[in-house]
């Protein structure tokens, strides 16, 4: 987005060959309704946002799809729900029909008190869809090779886990996190775990391509507030990295010049302080 | 009539029984946004009106909703 405001460095998120402004991805669960959603939607600048595919409820009124597209946002179908890759991948297929995009934001879980994805059943559905012409964007654990393994089967983006859905745990291996980066040659899209905005902003600063999100907004005491704040962090953390930190260490480091330092100590019996000899503590027996 | 489970509830699809007579009685009258499975296997849309139903299959008929990590 180098626009009028000069602001250069700040590429375009790029997945499978479509370029994206925003480097946060909203994902709709936990949402009051659909009023708040597409309020937080609007302020988060997202332009993709996850759906789920569900039965149809013939008393339930207003459609996703369209709230999210008079925000200005496109639907990104997941397979949220599915154990297993044959229901993954039917799931898929199902969203497919409905909404005319072969992008799927693939989950597998292992169990319904961690839903932590289940390796083997996601790799297995991960390599069927990518066959059939999928766009596949793994929600994935923070494994390293699995990682690997994913991206070398044709996926368009690894999405680790930060800590467990809705957990608010930030990021719990930030080394797993760093090697899954250096690695990658897809996007790298931390997904799920995020709890505020600093979680966001350290996991654009290790180096993430961007930030999938949901819970952290919509179930935040002021959703349409923490969209606003994600998307500052998620900005700032990303322009950050592209500055350039300064590295940590030890000792301090004066900012201010050493040269032209007056003289002032003159009237001190002790005489100035840097030419004193140090008195070290006696060490303790 | 043809009784399927339609979305986990048996019900009593009127003559001829196909995918898209289920959409409606789904209650998904325009079949906008909608996909459908008859017993696991995804049946595209340009095919529900040729498809016919049989007693006892399982149609399930889904929409996209909320949801998403």
């Amino acid at each position: 987005m180098s626009g009028p405001d000069g602001r250069e460095g700040r590429a375009a998120l790029e997945i499978a060959g479509r370029a994206l402004e925003s480097r946060l991805i909203l994902g709709t669960g936990g949402f009051r309704n659909l009023q708040v959603m597409a309020e937080a939607a609007r302020e988060s600048g997202a332009e993709l946002a996850t759906v789920a595919m569900r039965r149809v409820d013939p008393s339930a009124r207003g459609s996703i799809v369209e709230v999210l597209e008079e925000a200005g946002l496109e639907v990104l179908p997941n397979t949220a729900g599915c154990f297993t890759a044959r229901e993954a991948v039917t799931t898929a297929k199902l969203a497919r029909d409905a909404l005319e995009t072969d992008w799927v934001k693939l989950e597998v879980i292992g169990d319904d008190r961690t839903l932590l994805p289940d390796p083997a059943e996601l790799l297995v559905a991960a390599e069927e869809l990518v066959a059939d012409g999928f766009t596949v964007l793994p929600y994935t654990s923070d494994d390293p090779i699995l990682a690997r393994r994913l991206e070398d089967a044709g996926c368009a983006a690894v999405m680790p886990l930060g800590s467990p859905i809705g957990s608010g745990m930030g990021i719990n291996n930030p080394y797993n996190l760093r090697l899954i980066i250096e690695q990658a040659r897809v996007p790298v899209i931390l997904d799920a775990g995020v709890g505020t905005a600093s979680d966001a902003a350290l996991a654009m600063e290790a180096g993430c391509d961007a930030v999938l999100l949901a819970s952290a907004i919509s179930r935040a005491a002021d959703p349409v507030a923490m969209a606003r704040a994600m998307r500052k962090a998620i900005e700032a953390g990303y322009e950050a990295r592209a500055a350039g930190r300064i590295p940590r260490r030890l000792y301090a480091q004066a900012s201010s010049p050493e040269e032209g330092l007056p003289e002032l100590a003159a009237g001190d019996p002790q005489g100035p302080a840097h030419e004193r000899e140090t008195e070290r503590a006696p060490s303790r027996p | 009539m043809t009784v399927v489970t339609l979305n986990g509830e048996p019900r009593e699809l009127r003559e001829p029984a196909t995918v898209e007579i289920a959409v409606l009685a789904a209650g998904a009258p325009d079949g906008r946004g909608v996909a459908v499975a008859v017993d696991g296997e995804v049946v595209p849309r340009g095919e529900w009106a040729t498809t016919a139903v049989r007693d006892g299959q399982q149609v399930e008929v889904l929409r996209a909703v909320q949801g998403g990590a």
